[in-house]
């Protein structure tokens, strides 16, 4: 079974004259444990591709089936709780880390666990065992201000990994860091993939950073182009 | 984990400043409530203090507070003789401004028949009055010293005695003389006046063509005495035997002695509904728009920290917050910012009401009700600041 699968997804923008096709017909799956990159220029839809399939935002066409389940097929599944998909099954990383400025580290963790319903002790040590093997253990009760670039990026990974999701998406995480800490963040989700078994689908716009993915797809003008696999 | 708890936690500064702010804001509606309820106390204060069934004034008059009443002393014995009245006692009643160190020094004057009732409720200092003559009991907020001399009409007085807090129906500080005392200090005329009196009066006199000679001549030697009559008063309370009807006694004094007998519960009425319902109306009116200020303070606040987490808001939403947690994040927020700031005002008003000029009474029920209202008002304000929060996008967390 895939972690992810795209179904000739297309989404488009507003309708009759202004509509702007930003992803037409995108084809392809993801394996548990695989790490592929979205690559291509700003504005080819990469964005869009990847909160379509983030339950975030309606693709107008296609089917996504995620872990298994078909969230969409021509629009939404009906009777679907989204939210609840999302927290279960997705993690999201994001260009710039999205900490919540007013909680610690290890809260920032925390809240992830809590919204799914775990007691706070219980998040409580989920969270210091996530940040210790992050690295992180030092950094437990410093506030996202306090941190540097690539710490409040592990942290943010930490949150994405924290339910413990089939899928996690990220968005351009490598965008606000510089190029040596952009590389341990991609060389850590490619460790996380593994270690974990779960699907990582990184959008990027920076060729440098995809080194030592599984697989690279292409984008342009909201059209999977290429296809690049790793050597192995 | 507490959202609310942790953004204030963080922006603590920012939080106690508006919250100190608003505290302010209410602990003036608190003072606006209590100064209400003081115009009550004060109101009625005479009235509680004397615990008199009738008030026996001039007729067609709301006296002796709302209107002036004057009748003649010795009606006393008249409304003694009643069926049913146990007990009653003339009073009389004056506001005096005189100078006093300097400065100007008013008070109302009770005068009281030492035998009656209607004196000094409680003594805290000193002793009541003994003497028929020129003593005096001062309340406590005159801030007069045991001993001291007072100069009022023709006399010196002294302060033999402190009483507790006696307030005129104004809020001026109460002192008590005897009845002949008060009686003096309000008609007897010092001797100048007594001159101009005896030749105009006199020149009236000579003008009567009816009297003859020796009658003249006898009215113009004896004119103080005639003129000046002192035995007025301003009422006379009376207490009911206990199985008497107040009605009949009321609708007796009426139709034979032509004065009007005043229940006391209609004189609370006068004197509450007349006399302090503009004042009231005021206050309520000030305190209404104190509370819309605060309102609108407190959305306001909301609704800017709520564009502050816009962010914050949209990751929550993405990574699958449930509404409740946005919502109760922003609800908590208001809510713990009207306690904090109820707080404040609260212990500023605490720590203050009693050095306001006026007297302020702080009831237990206001100060209840105040706490739900603002605790609707906050919960009513942060609606704009949810609305918002629900209408922002999970995408809106993505990008720069
Ligand atoms: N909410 C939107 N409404 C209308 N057009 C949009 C919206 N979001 C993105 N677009 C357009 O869709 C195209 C793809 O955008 P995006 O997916 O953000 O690309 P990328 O992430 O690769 O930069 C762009 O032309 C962009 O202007
Ligand atoms: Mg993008």
């Amino acid at each position: 079974m895939y972690a992810i699968e795209v179904d000739k997804v297309t989404k488009i923008y507003g309708k009759g004259e202004t509509a702007v096709t930003a992803i037409s017909d995108a084809t392809f799956q993801v394996n548990p444990g695989e790490l592929v990159a979205i690559l291509g220029p700003s504005g080819s839809g990469k964005t869009t591709l990847l909160t379509a399939i983030g339950l975030i935002n309606e693709p107008t066409h296609g089917k996504v089936i995620i872990d298994g389940a078909t969230v969409a097929d021509e629009g939404w599944v009906r009777g679907l709780d989204l939210k609840r998909l999302r927290r279960e099954k997705l993690g999201f990383i994001f260009q710039h880390h999205n900490l919540i400025p007013f909680l610690s580290a290890i809260e920032n963790v925390m809240i992830a666990l809590e919204i799914n319903h775990l007691t706070s002790s219980e998040a409580k040590s989920r969270a210091t065992e996530l940040l210790k093997s992050l690295n992180l253990g030092h950094r437990l009760n410093n506030y996202p201000t306090a941190l540097s670039g690539g710490e409040a990026q592990r942290v943010a990974i930490a949150r994405a990994l924290a339910n413990k999701p089939k899928v996690i998406l990220a968005d351009e995480p490598t965008a606000a860091l510089d190029t040596e800490n952009g590389k341990n963040v991609m060389s850590l989700l490619k460790s996380l993939a593994v270690e974990n078994n779960s699907a990582i689908l990184v959008v990027t716009h920076d060729h440098r950073m995809v080194e030592g993915f599984d697989r690279i797809f292409d984008v342009r003008d909201g059209k999977i182009v290429g296809e690049q696999n790793s050597g192995n | 984990m507490n959202l609310a708890i942790r953004d204030i936690r963080y922006h603590r500064g920012r939080f106690i400043l508006t919250s100190v702010g608003l505290g302010l804001l209410l602990g003036v509606v608190m003072s606006m409530g209590g100064i209400y309820r003081g115009l009550f106390a004060d109101a009625l204060a005479v009235l509680n203090a004397n615990k008199a069934d009738i008030w026996v004034v001039q007729q067609d008059t709301n006296g002796p507070f709302a209107e002036t009443s004057r009748i003649p002393e010795d009606i006393k014995y008249r409304i003694k003789a009643v069926p049913g009245v146990a007990e009653a006692s003339p009073l009389s009643f004056q506001t005096l401004q005189i100078d006093r160190k300097g400065k100007p020094f008013r008070f109302f004057l009770i005068g009281y028949e030492l035998n009656g009732f209607g004196g000094p409720p409680v003594i805290i200092a000193g002793r009541n009055i003994r003497q028929k003559h020129y003593e005096m009991v001062a309340a406590k907020a005159m801030k007069m010293e045991l001993g001291e001399k007072i100069h009022l009409g023709l006399h010196d007085y002294t302060v033999v005695g402190i009483t507790g807090k006696m307030v005129s129906s104004s809020g001026d500080p109460a002192a008590y003389v005897s009845l002949s005392d008060a009686q003096d200090i309000q008609f007897k005329k010092d001797n100048n006046a007594i001159r101009n009196d005896r030749e105009r009066i006199g020149a009236n006199v000579d003008r009567i063509p009816s009297l003859s000679q020796p009658q003249a001549k006898y009215l113009k030697q004896n004119i103080a005495d005639i003129a000046e009559s002192t035995h007025t008063v301003n009422t006379v309370v009376a207490r009911l035997a206990p199985g008497t009807s107040l009605h009949e006694v009321q609708e007796r004094i009426k139709r034979w002695n032509h004065f009007r007998a005043i229940s006391d519960e209609e004189m609370r009425q006068i004197l509450t509904k007349g006399m302090i319902e503009k004042a009231r109306m005021q206050l309520g009116l000030f305190r209404i728009i104190l509370l819309v200020i605060s309102a609108v303070i407190i959305s306001l606040i909301i609704y800017t920290s709520t564009l502050d987490k816009i962010r914050v808001i949209a990751t929550l939403k993405l990574i699958g917050s449930q509404n409740r947690v946005i919502i109760g994040m922003i609800l908590q927020q208001s809510l713990l910012m009207g306690v904090i700031a109820y707080a404040m005002g609260y212990t500023l008003i605490l720590l203050t009401y009693e050095k306001f000029p006026r007297r302020i009474v702080l009831e237990a029920f206001d100060l209840q009700a105040l706490f739900v209202i603002v605790m609707v008002i906050c919960m009513i304000s942060s609606f704009v600041g949810i609305r918002k929060a629900l209408k922002v996008e999970p995408a809106e967390a993505l990008g720069g």
